[in-house]
Formats: structure tokens, sequence, C-alpha cells
């Protein structure tokens, strides 16, 4: 994991003149530090949700850049489920050392204690309790007013519609049909006591972006993105990764695959695909060849008809 | 995303390829019924930017023919509107081509919908009308037209959709462009931003002309609506005007480091550049333009970046950076088109906060110029705006900014007003003149001056009655943003009557409402003010708080008595 790359950032000298053209990736990435910039500047106390996923990494490299050569202004926050894949762990520990950031942990401890699985119970309550119950306790817990996310809105069909500075109510919850108009790149920041924001700098980045961005800017991330022989659970069409053990049905055996995870989330409810992608650059071809989207592979958007909404309704990201 | 599938692939080539694409955002108009959600499924079908797994989610749903994919059913993002067959709210679509990246504002069409038009206009570098070719051009077309023209989209597609519908009748298609070119030439006379238009006849559910050329038009030459979006210049205009750089924040991490973060709104800065701080109007040049990627020798329109000027100068978040050649107009009053966008409408003197670049000042409504009617372009006397009104209003604010006129700079000439007590956007608003009064900026604060920012002149008001009722009247006022003083009688016993008699009038003078209180139970209200005394029923507050603001606006101590707020 090369994460010395974050330690040291390039020595300043002097570049060519600027090319008289922006990239895509260069308009997306101003447009996302401007973002950065605001909130830290008109919100008391901001704060990024850092889920360890590719889009986090992203939305991390970009406050670096924000606010270069100062340190990162705000903390970082993990709302760990306690399914997270060990990886994923350890590189949150990496990245947020090698950033020099602060990072808050917070697990919904009772319904971790009481045994919350999403066998034991349905997906959408076990996302309930372990994700959206402690993300609204950890932003209750710490009294923060604006949180970042790494949403897309190229993710699935509800996101398309969210603002980049989302509105959310005192219980922490969106509603879609009464949400502020947002023009130019003027955002309104004023909130009453107890009502936040959920600003999504990446909004208007798509998944490509992001792997594009990953790989010009060289930009760290998890080692499951990329393809290598791993011992998976073979369910028809469907990869699942061991990780846990009530995850196995009676009698199945794992095999070793050549894999790679393609978006994570908690191990027992993430797919993985088979693939030869081991590098950036195959990564970025075998997306070019996709016929499905990247959350496909993710149970929690599907348990429902239009149950991504109902989550963020509730108050999930 | 296969959007390349030649044989012979190579990420290297591809990665390359990508690095020189720009970006387009564009924004359409539209309702179920004229096919926009269909011309926006099939341009993303048609360019492969649509799953399998997503287009499998849509299958054998929706209203077309057995075998047909209903393409508007790709768009249709929330539950409510896909259980109400319409579209609530602004969606953003993105897909590429092998030359360009595109964004897509999606904004449903109604004119009930037009603060959503013009939130996806706000940021479009182009704008995708549709018309219904079996229709005709009906008042829709002609509200995106003017809401693109307003806010400086400055390239209109108008796609005249459902030409399948008429036979691939050129002669309709030609009648349309022709009517259509006569409305926008009115619209860029009323709002002086003329825009670059080019007609495209299509059928979005045959697919014809949108990303593919069609053979069932051959007496249409030209390209098909996608080439058109691949060829038309992106935000050029910004890098050409002057050079302008609101202060986002300062970055200050050790003695040694001092600059200023932002990014560049307009233009280029060079390092050695000679710049003025705006408002205070200091000169500095540039030292450094510092990046996390290393420094800078130049930085053009929209980068992020921080500069380090040569010397000490006291700059904050909300200052406006200039190049010294060119500068910018510092101001107190504006005038300004604004788009309404609130249920609650405008109020003339109501505390609003205006955004603008990176600051925030309070600000005040004195008048309407007119209200514009989009049906006939025809400019209306106003007293307010209602949501989705547009018109014309003078500002003014507290502390003068440094903006630039919107037909200009659509940076430095945009903002937004906030309501102060509901925090809710109420407003788009673009700079169409500035000014600074002559008589605010020097002497003594007059009484005419505190009349037009708070809305009325000093007075006294003498209210008898029910403690509950008198909160109430009395929080009424304050929402309206009246600055009223409470003396109530019954605390002031004993204390010489002519000691409260001055206290009351300094409270006038100084352009207060003086709310004299005595507390009585009972089922009455008694109010007077300027001789004229009238009595209430209690029990109804509602009406004893409007004939109490009813009675100020009678006796000349409120300005106007419309649009209180009742609702406390």
């Amino acid at each position: 994991m090369p994460v010395a790359e974050v330690l040291s950032p390039p020595s300043p000298p002097v570049n060519a003149s600027a090319s008289q053209r922006l990239s895509h990736l260069r308009l997306l990435e101003a447009e996302s530090i401007h973002i950065l910039r605001e909130v830290a500047s008109e919100f008391e106390r901001p704060v990024m949700l850092y889920s360890i996923g590719k889009d986090s990494s992203v939305m991390l490299r970009l406050a670096q850049k924000a606010f270069y050569p100062a340190p990162i202004p705000f903390p970082l926050l993990h709302v760990d489920t306690g399914f997270k894949f060990a990886e994923m762990i350890s590189f949150r520990d990496a990245m947020a050392r090698s950033v020099g950031a602060e990072l808050l942990v917070w697990r919904n401890e009772t319904a971790i204690a009481a045994g919350t699985n999403p066998i034991a119970l349905d997906t959408k309550r076990c996302c309930g309790l372990l994700k959206t119950q402690a993300l609204l306790d950890a932003l209750r817990h710490y009294n923060f007013d604006a949180a970042f996310g790494g949403a897309r809105r190229d993710e699935e069909k509800s996101r398309a519609k969210e603002r980049i500075y989302s509105f959310r109510d005192s219980a922490g919850q969106w509603d879609p049909k009464n949400q502020r108009p947002e023009l130019w790149n003027l955002y309104n920041a004023r909130v009453h006591p107890g009502e936040s924001i959920r600003v999504f700098p990446l909004s208007n980045w798509t998944e490509m972006d992001v792997w594009q961005y990953i790989h010009e800017e060289k930009i760290p991330v998890v080692d499951l993105y990329f393809a290598k022989e791993r011992p998976m659970y073979v369910r028809g069409d469907a990869l699942l990764p061991i990780e846990q053990a009530f995850v196995a049905r009676l009698g199945e055996q794992p095999q070793m695959i050549k894999s790679r995870l393609r978006s994570l989330g908690c191990s027992p409810c993430t797919g993985a695909i088979r693939s030869d992608a081991d590098t950036l650059p195959k990564i970025i071809a075998e997306l070019l060849q996709f016929r499905s989207s990247e959350r496909a592979n993710r149970v929690i958007d599907h348990d429902q008809e239009g149950s991504m909404e109902i989550k963020k309704r509730e108050g999930y990201f | 995303m296969a959007t390349i599938t030649a044989q012979p692939f190579s990420v290297g080539e591809f990665l390359a390829e990508e690095r020189e694409k720009d970006l387009l955002r564009f924004s359409t108009a539209g309702s179920v019924d004229d096919g926009k959600s269909t011309l926006i499924g099939r341009l993303l079908y048609d360019t492969q930017s649509v799953y399998e797994d997503q287009v499998r989610s849509i299958e054998g749903k929706g209203t077309t023919a057995p075998g047909q994919i209903d393409f508007a059913l790709l768009t249709d993002g929330l539950r409510a509107e896909r259980e109400q067959g319409i579209t609530i709210d602004v969606a953003y679509r993105y897909f590429s081509t092998p030359r360009r990246k595109f964004i897509i504002a999606d904004t449903p069409g109604h004119e009930q919908y037009t603060r959503n038009m013009a939130t996806g206009a706000s940021t479009a570098d182009a704008a995708v009308v549709l018309i219904d070719a079996s229709k005709g051009v009906l008042i829709q077309s002609r509200r995106h037209a003017y809401i693109a023209s307003l806010l400086r989209v400055r390239h209109v597609l108008v796609a005249v959709n459902k030409m399948d519908l008429i036979g691939y009748d050129e002669a309709a298609f030609r009648a349309i462009e022709r009517d259509f070119t006569s409305v926008l030439n009115q619209i860029a006379a009323d709002t002086g931003s003329p825009v670059e238009v080019c007609f495209v006849p299509v059928s979005a559910l045959a697919g014809d002309n949108i990303v593919h050329r069609s053979d069932a038009m051959p007496w249409y030459k030209g390209p098909s609506l996608l080439e058109l979006l691949e060829s038309l210049p992106s935000a050029l205009e910004t890098r050409a005007a002057p050079f302008r750089f609101p202060v986002q924040r300062v970055l200050r991490p050790d003695h040694t480091f001092r600059g200023f973060a932002g990014q560049v709104a307009s233009g280029t800065v060079r390092a050695g550049d000679k710049i003025t701080v705006l408002p205070s109007g200091r000169n500095a040049q540039i030292a450094r333009i510092v990046t996390f990627d290393g420094d800078l020798s130049e930085a053009i329109a929209p980068q992020s970046v921080t500069l380090v000027l040569d010397r000490e100068l006291d700059v904050s978040r909300g200052d406006l950076i200039v190049s010294t050649q060119a500068q910018a107009t510092v101001a107190k009053r504006l005038q300004a088109a604004l788009v309404w966008m609130d249920a609650r409408p405008l109020q003339r003197n109501r505390r609003y906060l205006l955004k603008h670049t990176s600051q925030t000042v309070p600000a005040f409504v004195s008048s309407l110029e007119h209200r514009t009617n989009i049906g006939t372009l025809a400019h209306e006397a106003a007293e307010t705006l209602e949501m989705n009104g547009i018109g014309v209003v003078n500002i003014d604010l507290l502390r003068p900014i440094a903006l630039d006129l919107y037909g200009e700079n659509r940076s430095t000439g945009a903002f937004i007003l906030i309501d102060a007590e509901t925090n809710s956007t109420v407003a788009a608003g673009m700079i169409t003149a500035a000014s600074n009064p002559a008589t605010s900026t020097s002497g003594p604060v007059t009484a005419e001056e505190r009349a037009a920012r708070w809305g009325h002149r000093g007075g006294v008001l003498e209210l008898t009655g029910p403690v509950e009722l008198i909160d109430r009247i009395e929080r009424s006022l304050f929402f309206r943003g009246a600055i009223t003083a409470r003396i109530e009688l019954d605390a002031v016993t004993g204390i010489d009557f002519s000691i409260v008699d001055h206290l009351i009038r300094s409270k006038v003078l100084a352009g207060m409402i003086a709310l004299i209180v005595n507390l009585a139970a009972g089922e009455t209200l008694t109010a007077q003010a300027d001789g004229e005394q009238i009595t209430l029923n209690a029990s109804d507050p509602v009406a004893a708080i409007v004939a109490v603001n009813e009675l100020l606006a009678r006796s000349g101590i409120l300005l106007s008595s419309g649009n209180a707020d009742w609702e406390i």
C-alpha cells in the first residue's frame, strides 16, 4: 500500500504555464475544492465521513489539496459496522496517520453486542441499526453541523436528485420534495440549531472519473479493489467473500477465485466479481466493458423498490 | 459504459484521449408530454451510458408498446415521481462520448417549476429546449427559453420533437422554426441577452437525429442533437473576462505563510500581476500561486488555487481580489432581476441575507420596478413576487460589496437571497445595475434612511389587553423586521412619568415603534396609534393582529401593511 506518497506532497517547483484548457478532471477537482473550502469556512463543526472506499480516498485527497499547505481543518469520521473487511480497517488507520487528520470511529456497540447481522435480521434493519442509527448518533454526539460524504449522483436514481448541500432536519432526515434550490456555486449554509447539512463534494463525478483521478494522482486505495486469488463462496453468479463465518450456508465450501471488489461495503453484503484487473489501467479497461452498475453487487440497494430513497429519507447517506 | 468498442483496445490511448476531454453542462426542461424524459433516456441509451441492470429494471414497465423500452423510466428518480408519472425536481445525469463529457441538469417544465428551471440553467453552458411538433410553440418552451436567456445560457438548441407524429413534415418544422425565432428575439430584447440558437427536428421515441442522423428527414441536412452538443464551445468566455478571485478562506498554517484560498471566477492570474483587494481598494502584487501539486506560474478560471501577495494586507473571506487594470464595482445599492423561489412571497423591507461570491450581507428589497409576465413579456406593476415570479427589484445592502453586472460576469454578478428567519433560499438574483446612494455614505443616518431600511417610521402603539395577544402582536411586528421597544406601564410605576415620556420619545426619535403595554385580562384589546383608537375581540387573535397592523399602516408608521407574517 503506497501510503508514503501521501506523506510527502511534491516539492514546489514553478510549473510550466497551465494549459489553456482544463480537462474534465481538473474542472471537477476545482469544483470539489471550492465546495470543501466553503463548508470549512461557513460551518462551526464540519466532519468528513470517511468510508475507506475509492470515493472517500478521492475526497480525502481533495481535502488535502483544498487546504494545502495548512492541514485538513476537520476530523474524519468512520462509522464502523463491525463487518468491514479487516484490510479496510488497517488501510483506514494508515491513511489517517499519513494525512495527519484526526480519525473518529463510531460503532453502535449496543446493536453489535446484541449480535445484529444481516442474516439474523434482514439487511434493511441491519443497515438501519449499524449504519444509519450509528451515523445519526455520532453526528449528534459530536454536534457536527456539516458532514461530507463521498456519494455521487451517478450512483443511483434517487441520488441524481441530491443537492450538493443536502439539508437534513433535526432528526437527520431528508425530504426530497422540499429541497433548497441550489444555484450557480452559491450554497446556502444556514441551519437552525440541531439541523445539519450533508455535503457531497463529488456529486458531479462519475465512477469512471473517480478511477481516472486515482490513476492520474496515484491515490492509494484498498487492495481489495485489485484482482487476486481470494477464497469465495460461489452462489450462482454471485461471489461472496469469506470474512464472517455466519455467511456460509450448510455444506458450502470456499473456492479460490481470481476476483476483486468493485465497491466496498460490509463483507456479508458485498459481492465480489470475477476479474483479472490487478492494476488501475486494467480496472479502467474493465469498467469500459461493464454491463452493470457498480452498486449492482450491493444487496442493500435492492431490498425493495426505491430502497435507497427510503434509506436516505431516514438519514442514510 | 462501453464508449469504445474498437478491437485493439489500448488503455493508455484511452486515458490519453480522456485527458483531452472537456466538460459541457446543459439543461433541459419539459414535461412528460413533450417527451423530455424519453429524449434524455434516448441520449443515455444510445451513447451506452446506461447499464444492463438499469435497463433490465425498467423493461416491461411503463407506457410504451410491448417490447419497446420506455426510456422515460431511466430518468424518473423518486418514488413519488414514478407513482405520479411526473418530474418534481432537478436531476443530474452524466454521459460521455469520445469527444466530451456531459452533465445534464434535467428539470421539469410546468410553471410551478420555474425555480427548478432556473436552478438547472444557472450552471449550464447550453439549454436544450423542447417543442412538441404536433402542438407547436407552447408556453412551456417559451418559459424555458426565457429563463435560459435571463440566466445567460449562451447556446439554445431547440429540439422539435415528435416529428414522427406529423409525418416528418418539413413545412411544419419550418413554421415552428419561424415562430420560435421571433419569440427568441422578443425574449432577447427583454433580457438584454441574445442567445445563439439551432433548430433540430427529432423523434426521441424513434431515435431520429438524437445521436445519429436520421434518414427519415432527408430535407434536414444539419447535425444531430448530440453532434451539436459535442461541437458547442464550452465556457471559454470566463477566461477572456477580467481577473476575479473571491477569497474563500485565509490559510495560515504558521507564521511564515499567509495565503488566500479561492477559485478563479474569471480571467487569468500570473505571478507578478498587480491586483487590488476590494472593497478596501488596497493594491499588491501576486507573489506566488500555490497548489498542493506545486506552485503555478499562471492560473485560469475556474481553477481553485491559493494566492500569496507580496505584502501584508488585511484580506479576509468575502473580499474580491481583482486585476488592478480592470476593477469591479463596489456598491451598496443594486438593481437586479429576481426569480422568486419560496412559497412565502417577497416582502419589501424584510431582512434577507444576500449571498454573493463568498460573502453574505444583510439586504432589503426597497422597491419593485416590475414583474415580467413570461407569456406576454409584459412588464406589470407589482408590490411583491410570488413563488416562480420573475421581476426587477431594487436592493439596499448593509455593507458594500464588490461586483460586476451579471451580463458581464456570471460569477460576480449573481447572488441568492436567504430568508434570515426561515433560512430558506428564497430567490436567485442577477445584478443589472449598481450604485451608491449619495445620501447614505456620510453624515448621521437620517430618519428616511431608517424608514427605508426598516419599513416603518418611529411611532407609538399603545395596547391594552391580555398578555398572550400582546406578545403575538409584538412578535408579528418582529417577524416582519420591525424594530420595536416594549415598555410595560405596570413595570414602571413609581417612576416619574416625565422620565417614561422621555424614554418613549427617544425610541420614537430613533425610528423605533414604541409599544406601550397595559396588561389587562378580558376579552377585548384596545389599540391606539396616532390618535386613532380601535377595540378588538381578543378571542380572534389573527383578526386582531391583522387589524393592528392595518392601524399602523393607516397611521403612517408602517410603510405597508401587506405581507405581514401572521403564522407565529
